[in-house]
This record gives C-alpha cells, structure tokens and sequence, in this order.
C-alpha cells in the first residue's frame, strides 16, 4: 500500500491518508530532552497508539500535539497545514481533541456542564444575547443540549447528568472526560491513559466506547496506553517511545515481536 | 411537603434549563420581588430604607461584580473600592459635563468607565495567576486613589476634594440630591439591583459563564478546549467592574449624597470580599446573603445593647463588632467554606423532603 | 522636550548636585527597606512553613507593639514588659494554632488566607478593645534603644544618621541571620522546611504539624514584635501600621514567598526605589506616589518574572 492512499481493514472499515505528520520534533526543558527527533504519522480514521515505558515522552509528545508545549526543533502537519508552533486554541480550533491522564474535569461544574463546555467553540452568539438569555442565544443553548444529551446517551452517563463531577467515581470521571472530549466533534482525539485505574468490566466499556467512536463518527484517535492486550485488541497501529526515542512504528503483531521493544518493557539496559 | 418537586417532570430542554426549575422558587422569588417593591416602601421606616436597604442592595451589586470575578472566574482582586470610586466619579462628572440627561442613564454609562478602567488593570492577569493577582489588583487600588485625590478635574477643581450630588429628577420625580426621598432612591436602587442581577445570572448560566468557571477550576484544560484566556478573563473584569462602578455611582447618587476618596478605601476592597466569602464564592445568592450579613450585622450589633438594656458605649460596640465579624469569618471558614449559599441550599434541600429526615 | 528632560536628566542632575542630600535620602530608602524587610519577613516565616499568605501579620506588628507599651502603662518594667510581650506573643500563636489552623488543615491555601484576614479583624477589634484606639508613643529609651543622631560631614554637606535607624538596622541583621541560621541548620528548621513543602508527607515522617505551626507563628510574633518596636520608635504605634503591612506584599513578590534573603532583598529594593521615586520625580507627579509605587514595580516586575525573584519557575504539567 502506498503511503499516501487509504486502505480497507480486513473488517471493512476504511482507513484513509494520514491525517497529521509529525516531523523530527525534538523538545527540551532546560537541560533535559524529553523527545528527541521523533517522526510518525496518523491516517485519517485509524486507532494509532503509543506505548512506551514510564516516561517515556509519551504525555509530552501528546502535549506538543496540541500546542501546550513547544518543541525546539521540528514540525507538526495537520490537515494539510504545517506549523511548527501551534497553540492551544488554534489545536482545538482545527479539530483536535483529548483527555488527560489526571482528569481534568471542571470540578466545580457538573457532568452535563463538563460536556457542554466541550461545546465552547461552537457557540458563538454574542454578549448581548447572553445578556438576555432570550431568543438566539436560547436557542443556541439547546440545540448544544440536544447535541450534548447524545453524547450523553451514548456513554451510559445519564444518571449521573447534574452531579458534580468532583464526587464521581474515578472511572465515570473518565467517562465524562471522554464525553468533554467528543462534544467538541473532533477529527482527531487523543486520549491520554483512558484506561488508567480501571478494573477489567471498566475497560471493557471503555475500550467499546472508543471503537463506537470511531466506528460510528469516524473519527482519528490516538491513545497512549499501557495495557498491552487493550492496545493489541483495538490499535490499527502502534508507535513505541522509549527515553524520548521511537523505537518501532507498525502494527500490533509486528510491533509485539520487535526485540527493542521487548528490551525496553523488560528494562534490559540499553 | 410544601417544597417537593414531585410531579413537576420537564418535557423539553427548554424547561430543563430554565433557572429556577421548580415551581416553588418561582413563587418565592415573585414573593421577593413583591415585598420589595411595595410592602417595604410602605410599611419601612425612613431610617430602614435609608441605612439598612439601601446600602445592603449597593452592596450586593459590588458583591455580584467581585464574585464574578472571584467565585466564578478565580481571579482574586482587592480593587473592587477604587472601581467603585470610578464609577462615582465619573457619574459625577457625566451629570456636569451632561446636565440634562437621564441620571439613571449616566449612573450605567458611568459602569462603563469602571469596566473600561477594569479591563486595563485586568491585563496583567494574562500573565500573572492565583495570588500574585492581589497585587496588580492592590496596585490599581492605590494608584486610582491617588488619581482621585490628584486629579482635580474629578472633582471639579472643588476645595474639599469631595463630590456633592446635585438634585436630578426622573420624570418629574426628585431622583438624586437633599430633597430625593429615602424611598423614591430605594426604588431606583432595587430596580437596578435587580434587573442587573438577572443579567448577571442570565451570563452566568450561559456559555460566557462556562467559560469563566472553566478558567477558575483549570484554565489549562480550558485553553485546550478552545476558551481563549484573553476573552474569558476580561470580559469577567469588564463585567465585574461594571457592575463595581454602577455601585459606586449609585453609593454616592442615591444613597450618601456626597463622597470622598475615604469611600472608596482599600477597607471598602476588603469589606467587599467578606461578603463575598462569607455569603459563598460562586453564588448570586450568596452575595445578597453575604451583604446583608457584613452590613447588617454591625448596624444590629450597635442596636443589641439598648434591646438589652446593656449600658456599653458606642466604641465599646465598634470593637466587639471587629471582634465578632473576624470571629465569625473565622467560623464559617472553618464549619462551611462554602458560606451562607451553601447553607441557605442545605437547609432547602432539608425542606424537599421534610417533613421526612431523608 | 522640557518633559523629557525633567524626568531624564533633571533628577539626575538634582543628585549630583546636592550629594549629601543624595545620600541621606539612600540611608532613608535603606532604613525604611530594612523596615519592610522585617515586616515581609514575617510574612515569609509563616508561608515558609505552612504555605498560608499571614494576613493578620501587619496587626500582629500593631499588636505586639500595644501590648509592650501598655504593660509598660500599667506599671511593668520595661525589661520585664519586654518578656511578658513575648510571652503574649507565644500566647497568641498557640491560640491561632489551635482554634484556627487545626481545624483548616485540608483547605485550599485561599480558604487559609481568608481566614487569616477574619483574624485581622478580630485582633483589630480585640487590640482596640483592650488597648484603645489612640495613637502611643514606643517606650524606646526606657528599652535602652538609642536616641539622638550621628552628624557626618560628606562632600562638605550635612547626613543625619538616627541612632535608632542604626539600630533597627543592625536587629533587623541579627534577626534574619539568626533566622537563616535556624532554618537552616537546626532539626525544627529543617522540619519547617519539610511542612512548607508538603503537609501529609511531613506528616508521614512524623513531623507534628500542630507543633511546627505553633513555633512558626511564635517566631513571626517575635519578628512582629521586633518590627513594631523599630516602626514604633520612628513614628508612634497606632492601627495605620497594619495598612503599610500591606507594602510587604510587593517586597515579597520581589523577593520570592519563601525566601529569607529574598525578602531583605525586596525590601531594600522598595525602599531605596520609592524613596529615589518620590524625591526625585515624585514633584513631576504631584507627590505621594509613595502609597502606589511599590505595587506598580512589583506589577512590571510579575510581568517579566512571574515567579518573582527568587522563586522557582512553574513547569506546568498536564
């Protein structure tokens, strides 16, 4: 398969070119080089993950992705347009969307305030009429509602709708951070350790949301995980960070056999 | 059993999101809204209105401007005095350099200054966060105090330094100055308490008030989420300094008469943010509550010894009051952070299924 | 044009002109520094060890400072008075300890600092009440502080130089060297070290909070105390003190929340800047900058370096 086209999996979904490049990026905080010229691509409806041991610049390379951090060298396409910085809001702005590995839900907002802050970008009427709290703006409110209740139904988090999100369970936490996530109809997610802390049922579900996300919307997602048999089972394709390093980029099967993989996770000196 | 919401199901989203979904809120804010506007005028004794009512609703203003930018927005400020004393005087010299238009039209334009002024100083919460806040926010304290003083034109070049409110009428009703009576300037002040209080909870619920509360809780999150810090932090000093100045403008048009650069001291700024805290972070109804606690308080202090035939002279009672607002500041802090809202919602959450215990 | 000259070369000129005038307003900036300094200390202490922004430390200062001069009213002797007011001190501090940090251990740092601002409020009443509220005079000579002044002769002019200004000067040096030393040389230093960095691990290595807090508060109170006397001595004690309290917050942004030198540094850079501020330009502006100066530089200086002199730079991380 050429680089540059799609293809069709063996169960028939469609995976298209790659969605976002990321090119020799190599980032520094002071003395310490988290990433160091590391170069991958998304395809556009794939489920790319990244492993690696702990800290292994996984969350930082998810960071520079969407513009929190800057790297020093190197550069990031996305949908056609490559910048070498990119800022947070225009990340979101353009279609990217995540969650975090210590959830960062708006503790002081309910489950259906969280999700419909997702919806932010997409609101627009002004000051005036949020003054009033009449006519468009009213109606812009619920036509987010209506969007938002989908997401809500979709994750199974109805009863939980105007809890605050700080008394939730950790795994639920997760499911509305998912649910955050989504409201904002990303082309791209990235999902940092959306499995973390949850027992085997919880995965379950999780792992069932992500693919119906992505069966069902069609969207990109990335996700840096640890549990070996999540990321077997549902990633497309998978890249290995190792000390800041990638050391393997390729699906699954492949990936499993790679003995510098297997050095690292063993902790093999190298 | 009379607070239940058993029945009352919302069949549309509009309703769901309405502010007061249950019946019986609204029937008690129509109750509010009622008793204010004609059994207290009517039954109120000059001395009530005039040293209890009317402040405790100017004050309430300030209280919902400095909890929009505290409670919901998390940037802590200890201007809310000075923004006051821009609202004052710019009224003041709106209403001399504009002699003839609507002073209730000058008093909100002259919120329009405080925001402007606000929003300047709000800049540099662009860059700095959390507690180093209090002191750009000290710094625009003490700087516009000094314009005050050392700017003459504010003042209209007057020897005191102090600005005297001229009479101003509404349609032939005497609003402002020495013949305005206690209750026509109480109806003024409560209709524009209250018709900017449903603004402010109309902003809040909406999506400018999501965003200054995603600012409060994580404003890294929220940047990744596309909320541009720039907006959602101005726009919450604009506002909340708006709101300051129309307290301001009003403190000094309907309520004092006159004023000095002392009524808009950094105590004010401190004064203010009591109530805030004490009434609940975060909470339109926690600053009405707040307010009436911090004002009235001190006046029912200073009136207790006569009910009790106590003979304790009046500094005597001024230090007690110290005493007991900082003992109980300290109270609530430590039994329910959260203030008086919060309490206020806990014993309505009681009432939902009294008279069950759960 | 004449503007710029005025504020650029005018104040200048002005201070080469007249160099004694010049150095006395130096020695003035670095008395009222040293004074700052002591008061941000304070402020330091505590933070340093419980994370809590002291508000009520400015009317400690005023508190500490009525309570020595009205023992010294009601008879005591000044020494012995000295003692009682840091036996008082001591009281307090284990007062606040246990009727108000102990039972705010797990809220966030705001929730603390408003409550520090509620025990403000209630020392101002309670000073008030037990005190007055009339300005005093510090017993200054009776406490064996020097009084009278050093003429020195520079460049043929004339420096005054207040011997109780030498004093302050040289306590405020003992103190923040003691300080420094304990915090960093003996057992309970280092033990504040650890609450200030995290409390339920502090906890976890056995360190008594309660103790620590109570010893912290105990050595602001003599810090206050210290600071009252000196601010005493050069301009009468009265609750207007606890307002310039607040000029501890620029110095502290200068120089770092937790940071002894730091708030030496800060407080000298205030107070030789708002000084220089006011003689030399502060004619331009119409006078009494000196109210606003210190918070408009440590603003600019926010700007620049958020995390302040000495303070750490925040990675952030998500």
């Amino acid at each position: 398969m050429s680089f540059d086209e799609g293809y069709t999996t063996a169960d028939g979904r469609t995976i298209g070119k790659p969605v976002m490049k990321v090119d020799n990026i190599t980032l520094r905080f002071g003395g310490v080089t988290a990433i160091s010229d590391i170069s991958f691509d998304i395809r556009e409806g794939e489920i790319r993950a990244i492993i690696g041991p702990n800290g292994a610049g996984k969350t930082s390379m998810l960071n520079v992705i969407n513009g929190f951090y800057h790297a020093q060298e190197g550069q990031i396409t996305f949908k056609g347009e490559t910048r070498s910085r990119m800022r947070p809001y225009m990340a979101a702005k353009s279609g990217i969307s995540r969650t975090f590995q210590n959830v960062a839900l708006f503790t002081g907002m309910s489950t259906l305030d969280n999700i419909m802050a997702g919806r932010q970008l997409k609101m627009h009427k002004n000051f005036l009429w949020q003054m009033l709290r009449y006519g468009p703006a009213m109606e812009e409110e619920i036509e987010h509602r209506r969007a938002v209740e989908e997401i809500i139904d979709f994750l199974e988090i109805e009863h939980i709708r105007r809890t605050p999100v700080g008394q939730l369970p950790y795994g639920l936490q997760k499911r509305v951070e998912l649910g955050r996530a989504l409201a904002a109809e990303p082309s791209l997610l990235l999902l940092d350790e959306p499995m973390a802390g949850m027992n085997v049922e919880e995965k379950e579900d999780m792992s069932r949301f992500i693919l119906d996300v992505n069966d069902q919307f069609g969207t990109t997602i990335t996700l840096i995980e640890h549990d070996m048999g999540v990321v077997m089972d549902i990633a497309d394709r998978v890249v290995v960070l190792d000390y800041g390093r990638k050391i393997a980029d390729g699906v699954p099967s492949e990936v499993q056999k790679n003995q510098a993989v297997i050095d690292a996770y063993l902790g093999v000196p190298h | 059993m009379l607070y239940r919401e058993a029945g009352q199901f919302k069949t549309n989203y509009k309703a769901d999101n309405a502010i007061f979904p249950i019946l019986q809120d609204r029937l008690a804010i129509i109750v509010y809204l009622v008793v204010g506007f004609t059994v207290i005028p009517y039954f109120g004794s000059d001395f009530f209105i005039n040293s209890m009512m009317i402040p405790f609703l100017i004050f309430t203003l300030a209280a919902i401007g400095l909890n929009i930018l505290v409670g919901y927005t998390g940037q802590i400020s200890l201007g809310t005095g000075a923004f006051m004393g821009v609202g004052a005087y710019s009224c003041y010299k709106l209403v001399t350099i504009f002699p003839d238009t609507n002073i209730i039209l000058l008093i909100l334009l002259s919120g329009g200054f405080a925001a402007a002024v606000g929003m300047i100083f709000g800049l540099p919460s662009l860059r700095i966060k959390g507690f180093y806040l209090v002191v750009t926010t000290l710094a625009a304290q003490f700087f516009l105090e000094w314009c005050f003083i050392r700017i003459p034109w504010l003042y209209n070049y007057n020897a005191s330094g102090a600005i005297e409110v001229p009479r101003r009428e509404v349609m032939g009703v005497i609003i402002t100055g020495a013949e305005a009576s206690a209750t026509t300037r109480y109806v003024v002040v409560l209709s524009i308490v209250v018709v900017m209080t449903w603004i402010a909870s109309n902003l809040i619920h909406g999506r400018i008030g999501r965003s200054w509360m995603m600012i409060r809780d994580m404003d890294i999150a929220a940047e990744l989420i596309g909320v541009r810090p720039l907006y959602a932090k101005l726009s919450a000093f604009a506002v909340s300094s708006f709101y300051a100045g129309v307290a301001g403008a009003m403190m000094v048009f309907l309520w004092l008469g006159a004023a000095e650069v002392e009524s808009f001291d950094v105590n004010h700024s401190f004064l203010i943010l009591f109530m805030v805290i004490i009434g609940g972070l975060g909470s339109l109804v926690g600053s009405y509550l707040g307010a009436a606690f911090i004002w009235m308080l001190p006046i029912l202090l200073r009136a207790a010894p006569d009910w009790f035939g106590l003979d304790i002279i009046a500094a005597t009672m001024e230090h007690f009051n110290f005493m007991i607002v900082g003992g109980l500041i300290i109270f609530f802090l430590i039994v329910e952070p959260h203030g008086l809202a919060r309490i206020w919602s806990l014993v309505k959450q009681k009432l939902r299924v009294w008279p069950f215990p759960y | 044009m004449d503007l710029l000259y005025s504020i650029f070369a005018d104040p200048f000129v002005q201070m080469f002109s007249l160099p004694d005038f010049f150095l006395q307003v130096l020695w003035e900036g670095f008395v009222t520094g040293t004074l700052y300094a002591l008061i941000a200390l304070g402020f330091a202490l505590i933070f340093k060890a419980s994370g809590v922004f002291n508000f009520a430390q400015g009317i400690m200062v005023v508190f500490a400072a009525l309570s020595l001069v009205g023992l010294y009213a009601a008879g005591v002797p000044a020494y012995l008075a000295l003692v009682l007011a840091v036996g008082i001190m001591a009281v307090l501090a284990i007062s606040v300890e246990r009727l108000v940090l102990r039972h705010m251990v797990n809220q966030p740092d705001i929730i603390l600092f408003m409550a520090t601002i509620g025990l403000s409020y209630f020392l101002i009443g309670f000073g008030e009440f037990i005190f007055g509220g009339e300005t005093k005079s510090m017993i200054t000579t009776e406490l064996g502080l020097p009084t009278g002044s050093t003429v020195l002769e520079p460049f043929d002019g004339i420096l005054i130089l207040q011997h109780i200004d030498i004093a302050a000067v040289v306590i405020a040096a003992i103190l923040v060297g003691s300080l420094a030393f304990f915090f960093s040389k003996t057992r309970i230093g280092r033990a504040l070290r650890a609450v200030a960095d995290d409390h339920q691990a502090a906890l976890s290595v056995g360190i008594s909070l309660n103790q620590i807090w109570a010893i912290v508060w105990f050595a602001a109170g003599i810090v206050a105390l210290a600071t009252g006397i000196m601010w005493g001595a050069r301009s009468d004690v009265s609750f207007a003190l606890q307002i310039v309290a607040l000029k501890a917050l620029p110095v502290l942004i200068l120089g770092g929340f937790t940071s002894i030198p730091g708030a030496i540094v800060g407080g000298l850079i205030i107070g030789f800047g708002e000084k220089l501020f006011e003689v030399y330009w502060g004619g331009l502006l119409g006078g009494g900058v000196e109210g606003w100066f210190a918070y408009v530089i440590a603003l600019i200086f926010l700007l620049f370096r958020p995390q302040g002199l000495f303070g750490e730079k925040i990675i952030e991380r998500v």
